[in-house]
């Protein structure tokens, strides 16, 4: 198994080294390459076409905020993540593409004439984080209520939202209004460096 | 000359065949749909966001109640995505049991989509029956976790705890006299391995009297073949996984393609379909639960002969047990700090995908090193499938969509997070 990674490691370094920034092989094996946002959607055209690629599914797509990743304000230019996960069925392989796109301007192209599944998967992601994808034919919003505004998903967004919903009987329809919980955190959010105790343990994996 | 308009129809929200929360806005010329655009999200709870606010531990619950049909199999991909990341390896009978349940799983979510599917197409019967079958496997849910829906029964390191030795019993009341309940305890009376055993000998059977029901049915095949047809290429296009890929003749299995615990060493096979239309994902699926009971007819024997930990003994991530915490400073910590804090597990970012009666049902996980997880994705089957609504419907009659909605198993749990 490991064989087949490292060998796609080095066929995509070999073949895209203008588009690909950095490949790299994670746990379990997983293979992630990270590329530029500009070239994603020639480079997914080639992940599927390519025999020795043959990407037929796009599993997953997904944006990813890391506004405050490690607990660290992050390099605005690369705030937003856009996680792929692709699947050959032929060669029974699967690959991890990212492209991070910026805070100002947090967009990058549509992958739907690639892969048709695309399309919800690049609404929820707009839906969720506010990133723009171009030459989407109906980038409407998906999961979140209609007239919904802002991006949930996004770091900056609290958990308990800024509105809440509640039908008004002498108004006689929903009204909303600032939501009056106050989030709590029962257990904060920390870091250790605890993980040497299963790095060193016979359980490693 | 009459102005002629298509008509938009609204299919939905609390439509019985919508199968949970779907609004539908269904462009019609007459019978026949010329646009469908789904309208998802009304179940939206927003479990990715909270789990990235909770200890990973406390998530375990939410998965339960995405696809809450399948729940154990959930609980897998989750738990198998921090294991990937923690670098832990699961006991050799944690990795049987939860085979085993994902078995089960899988009969339990293959009985409830067949019969919702049958009574929305019209077949009355057959629902009954399938809930004949899922109460058996609902008290083996009981016996081992206490709950009969929302297990939270799987742990990173292992499954909460073993199996019990005796099955939960009825008990006499105002409305069942004493020779009733002691008939319906008959087949208690051993542990819940023997319970299950029982149910594998006598599930074929009624599998049997489902496809008496359907299979061969006039009816049955007039809703049914050549309805929604979807060849390899497009599913492979759409994203399809599982029964849906299957159906359409692809043979992808993760159990097979990419085996997870221990289905590399078990004996099944996987059946596609030929022609890719709703009869075709129908057969393959009734093949389904017929091979899953042969998986837990081996994981029983297996279980039976081989007793051992069902839990990782590294204190770190699973808690130390209950008698040595009240003897032990060491253990008293960790059970503290775990139920307190939780474990950290190392940055870094991993995905695991599980078989999942619907699909593929993978978690992706981004780690930065903290005690919660720092971005969680869901990727559901459920949400590929109805994506591909409205291809599939195009062209077709109005009822016809029941049918389409029926065969692509959507439960909107998964589909709106």
């Amino acid at each position: 198994m490991a064989n087949m990674e490292q060998a796609l490691i080095k066929r995509l370094n070999d073949d895209f080294a203008d588009a690909v920034e950095s490949v790299t092989q994670g746990v379990g094996n997983e293979v992630t390459a990270v590329v530029r946002a500009d070239a994603i959607k020639a480079l997914c055209i080639e992940l599927r076409d390519r025999e020795a690629y043959s990407f037929e599914q796009l599993m997953d797509l997904c944006a990813v905020d890391y506004l405050e990743y490690g607990g660290e304000k992050c390099d605005p230019s690369k705030r937003y993540a856009v996680v792929y996960h692709l699947l050959s069925v032929k060669h029974n392989q699967r690959l991890r593409v990212k492209a991070y796109v910026s805070e100002d301007n947090p967009a990058i192209d549509s992958v739907m004439d690639v892969w048709r599944c695309a399309d919800w998967f690049e609404r929820e992601a707009y839906d969720l984080y506010g990133v723009l994808f171009y030459g989407h034919p109906d980038l409407r919003r998906l999961l979140t209520d209609y007239g919904f505004i802002g991006h949930p998903f996004r770091k900056d967004f609290p958990i308990s939202g800024h509105v809440e919903m509640r039908y008004d009987p002498e108004k006689k329809r929903v009204v909303y209004e600032p939501v009056s919980i106050e989030p709590r955190v029962l257990v904060p959010r920390k870091y250790r460096e605890d993980n040497r105790y299963i790095a060193e343990g016979d359980n490693n994996g | 000359m009459a102005e002629i308009r298509n008509f938009t129809m609204n299919f939905g929200p609390q439509h019985p065949s919508a199968h949970g929360v779907l609004r539908l806005v269904l462009e019609m010329d007459g019978e026949t749909i010329e646009r469908a655009d789904p309208h998802i999200g009304l179940l939206h709870r927003g479990t990715e966001k909270l789990a990235e606010t909770k200890p990973y531990n406390q998530s375990i619950g939410y998965m339960d109640r995405l696809d809450y049909v399948s729940m154990m199999c959930n609980e897998h991909g989750y738990v198998m995505a921090i294991e990937k990341l923690l670098g832990v390896q699961v006991p050799e009978r944690a990795q049987y049991i939860r085979v085993m349940f994902d078995e089960i799983t899988r009969i339990l979510n293959h009985c409830l989509w067949l019969g919702a599917h049958a009574l929305d197409i019209g077949a009355m019967t057959v629902f009954l029956y399938c809930f004949r079958e899922r109460e058996d496997l609902m008290d083996i849910y009981e016996a081992v976790s206490g709950a009969r829906l929302h297990a939270t029964y799987y742990r990173p390191g292992g499954v909460y705890r073993d199996l019990p030795g005796r099955m939960p019993q009825y008990k006499a009341s105002k409305w069942h006299n004493e020779r009733e309940v002691k008939k319906k305890n008959a087949d208690r009376q051993g542990s819940m391995l023997d319970f299950l055993w029982e149910f594998t000998e006598r599930f074929p059977g009624h599998v049997d009297e489902y496809e008496t029901l359907l299979t061969d049915n006039r009816i049955w095949k007039q809703r049914t073949v050549n309805i929604g047809v979807v060849s390899p290429e497009r599913a492979l296009q759409l994203g399809f996984t599982g029964a849906m890929l299957r159906g359409s003749g692809v043979e992808w299995d993760l159990r097979k393609k990419q085996p997870y615990e221990v289905y590399d060493k078990l004996d099944f096979d996987i059946p596609v379909g030929v022609n890719g239309d709703c009869y075709d994902r129908y057969l393959v699926r009734v093949e389904e639960m017929r091979q899953s009971n042969k998986i837990i007819r081996q994981c029983v024997e297996w279980l039976r002969n081989n007793p051992g930990p069902v839990m990782v003994k590294e204190h770190k991530v699973t808690p130390p047990h209950r008698e040595e915490m009240k003897g032990d400073m060491e253990s008293l910590i960790h059970h503290f700090l775990l139920f307190t804090e939780g474990y950290h597990v190392p940055p870094g970012e991993a995905y695991a995908a599980v078989e999942h009666p619907k699909g593929e049902f993978g978690c992706y996980i981004v780690s930065d090193g903290a005690n919660k997880p720092y971005r969680l994705k869901v990727r559901a089957p459920g949400f590929a499938h109805i994506a591909s609504l409205d291809e599939m419907v195009r062209g077709h009659m109005l009822a016809d969509v029941v049918s389409i909605l029926g065969t692509q198993d959507i439960v909107f749990g998964e589909v709106d997070r």
